[in-house]
């Protein structure tokens, strides 16, 4: 697919994503924007991908979101790569809703394959499913998203020194690096310190890109996946802004988990196209 | 009153290590986890046969919950292994929200349950462990009596599809179930007929139990006594059946009294015929270090204290 393409889906992605937060006035807009790139490109270019659905997904690649609470790009990005009618977003956080407010296998919603919310778990998860696909003799890969604030739990830390031991290497973890968490900065909450030295530490083959720029997400992630199977797990710390794509919620953690009134949810439609249908 | 006799003890444990062996042999799918215990878990037999289907994971319960959640995703059922505190108390939200919530055919086995693990303490003696787990919608609550019991178990257990607790124990118990039962989930299993009082046991205190019915057969009172291995799903039937007759009710269990085997069975009796009913269980409290027959005495859940229990309950029905 085209850049431009993908830089089009995004768009609408984003139009998804603070739409549904206003129209339930809850959910949590700031981290989706930021990771809004990177699914978009993971989905419609990088991922290989089965028809259909089934939780097994043998011979397919996978993915797990461990910042559960970003689930309104990961619904839209399902949606939109037709996991389930893009109609069903306007059910998001409602009662009797397959869309909960943090992803979950329980509703049988397509695509999801783990819950997620109570973080720092989604990264066992994945090495978990990509043990399994060895087992397997399946060669495709496992693909997760953790937030930088979710490092500071510590089954994270179990996780990152399973993996380079068991040379997990089918694996390609991705930590959204946008400094910000509920109570603030991350390195006013807890600083996280060098991550790049943390991981390489670990023993990960550590790269960086900008979650950004839909150029450079392709490179990262086709570079990563060049990496594979070569006896390490990989970790992409990718920068990204917390809100990007719209001005006045962009790079603070006051949109972490708040949802637009009216006039902003108009604002913030006016600085985004929408490309493909509104839902 | 049939009369149990046994040329043969054994612990639980390794009525697990057995059953994994034999499930290493016959069902693929079937992968071991172990935090660091392998051989209090007796995994060594199956690691020998199937090195590349074991995954040692280090003192990491966490991660090793969320390992086994992540490979039953392309059909691995994986038996995760370790001390029941280990297994569920200090990993709660990992099994609620990766296994439980998200549907996961996950085992967790749990070895060293209750007062006898002994002398390690208090630290290790999980008493909350049935109701922390029987708690979680979805999760099936199984806690078997002898070797040859949780052998069954722990192979039956594979074609369920679910998550399952297994707890089973450290110490050495007769072995008095026949070697080539079959195991069924929900099912429970009976001891000894009997009409004067049911005495509905788990795990070791079945034992215990069958002990306390011949003393009461001595005193003239006749017993009948159900072994309730699943804790969750709770055979209803079986109890209310037994109640019908009995008019009340002993449960036996090493575990707290709060939230327990007991519980499970009075809140069947509270909504379908309510009769007196006396707990064996531990009195709310933590336990403490010492031999595993003493500490059975001291907490009153041994062979005694259910004969009194049941003196007591058949005294109540007026």
């Amino acid at each position: 697919m085209e850049i431009k393409e993908l830089e089009n889906i995004a768009a609408q992605v984003r139009r998804d994503i603070v739409r549904m937060v206003h129209a339930c006035q809850s959910g949590h807009p700031g981290g989706s924007l930021g990771c809004t790139d990177y699914l978009v490109a993971l989905y419609f270019e990088v991922m290989k991908r089965k028809e259909g659905f089934d939780m097994d997904g043998a011979g397919e690649d996978l993915f797990f979101l461990s910042n559960g609470h970003i689930s309104p790009v990961f619904y839209s990005v399902l949606a939109r790569a037709g996991y389930f009618d893009k109609s069903e977003m306007s059910t998001f956080r409602k009662i009797n809703s397959r869309l909960q407010g943090h992803p979950t296998t329980h509703e049988g919603l397509p695509g999801i394959r783990i819950a997620s919310g109570s973080l720092g778990q989604g990264l066992s998860v994945a090495i978990g499913a990509a043990l399994t696909k060895k087992l397997n003799g399946d060669n495709s890969l496992v693909f997760s998203l953790h937030g930088d604030g979710e490092l500071q739990e510590g089954q994270i830390w179990e996780a990152a020194m399973f993996a380079p031991h068991n040379k997990v290497d089918n694996l390609i973890s991705a930590i959204d690096v946008n400094g910000q968490q509920i109570d603030g900065p991350t390195d006013q909450v807890l600083n996280l310190g060098n991550l790049k030295a943390k991981w390489e530490a670990f023993g990960w083959d550590v790269m960086e890109m900008n979650g950004n720029d839909m150029q450079d997400v392709l490179r990262g992630l086709e570079l990563a996946k060049s990496k594979a199977h070569k006896a390490k797990p990989i970790m992409i710390l990718m920068q990204t802004n917390m809100g990007h794509g719209v001005d006045f919620m962009t790079g603070s953690h006051k949109w972490h988990g708040v949802a637009p009134n009216d006039e902003q949810l108009e604002a913030a439609l006016a600085q985004l196209n929408s490309t493909l249908e509104d839902y | 009153m049939k009369k149990y006799t046994y040329t043969d003890k054994k612990d639980t444990r390794s009525g697990f290590g057995a059953g994994l062996l034999e499930l290493g042999r016959t069902n693929p799918n079937v992968v071991a986890l172990c935090a660091d215990l392998v051989g209090s878990l007796k995994m060594g037999d199956f690691i020998k046969e199937n090195p590349e289907r074991f995954f040692q994971i280090g003192i990491a319960e966490a991660n090793m919950m969320g390992i086994a959640a992540g490979m039953t995703i392309g059909g691995k059922i994986p038996y995760t292994g370790t001390f029941a505190n280990f297994s569920t108390g200090r990993v709660y939200d990992q099994i609620r929200q990766s296994i439980a919530y998200s549907d996961k055919n996950v085992k967790i086995c749990a070895s060293h349950a209750g007062l006898t693990l002994g002398e390690d303490g208090a630290t290790h003696q999980i008493l909350e462990d049935i109701g922390l787990m029987k708690m979680l919608p979805g999760m099936t609550v199984i806690n078997p009596c002898d070797y040859n019991q949780t052998k069954a178990a722990t192979i039956a257990i594979a074609d369920h599809h679910g998550p399952v607790y297994l707890r089973f124990g450290r110490p050495v118990v007769p072995i008095f179930t026949p070697a080539d039962q079959k195991f069924e989930i929900g099912k429970a299993w009976m001891v000894n007929e009997g009409t004067d009082v049911s005495i509905f046991a788990t795990g070791h205190l079945v034992w215990e139990a069958i002990q306390a019915g011949e003393r009461l057969a001595e005193m003239g009172i006749s017993a009948e006594i159900i072994n309730i291995h699943t804790i969750k799903p709770l055979d209803e039937e079986a109890v209310l059946k037994s109640v019908a007759k009995t008019r009340c009710v002993v449960s036996a269990e090493e575990h707290n009294r709060l939230g327990g085997l007991g519980d499970s069975i009075a809140q069947v009796l509270v909504k379908h015929d309510p009769v007196p009913q006396e707990y064996v269980a531990v009195d709310d409290s933590f336990g403490e270090s010492g031999p595993p027959a003493e500490l059975m005495t001291k907490y009153g859940l041994d062979a005694d204290n259910i004969v009194q229990a049941a003196q007591k309950a058949i005294q109540r029905k007026g």
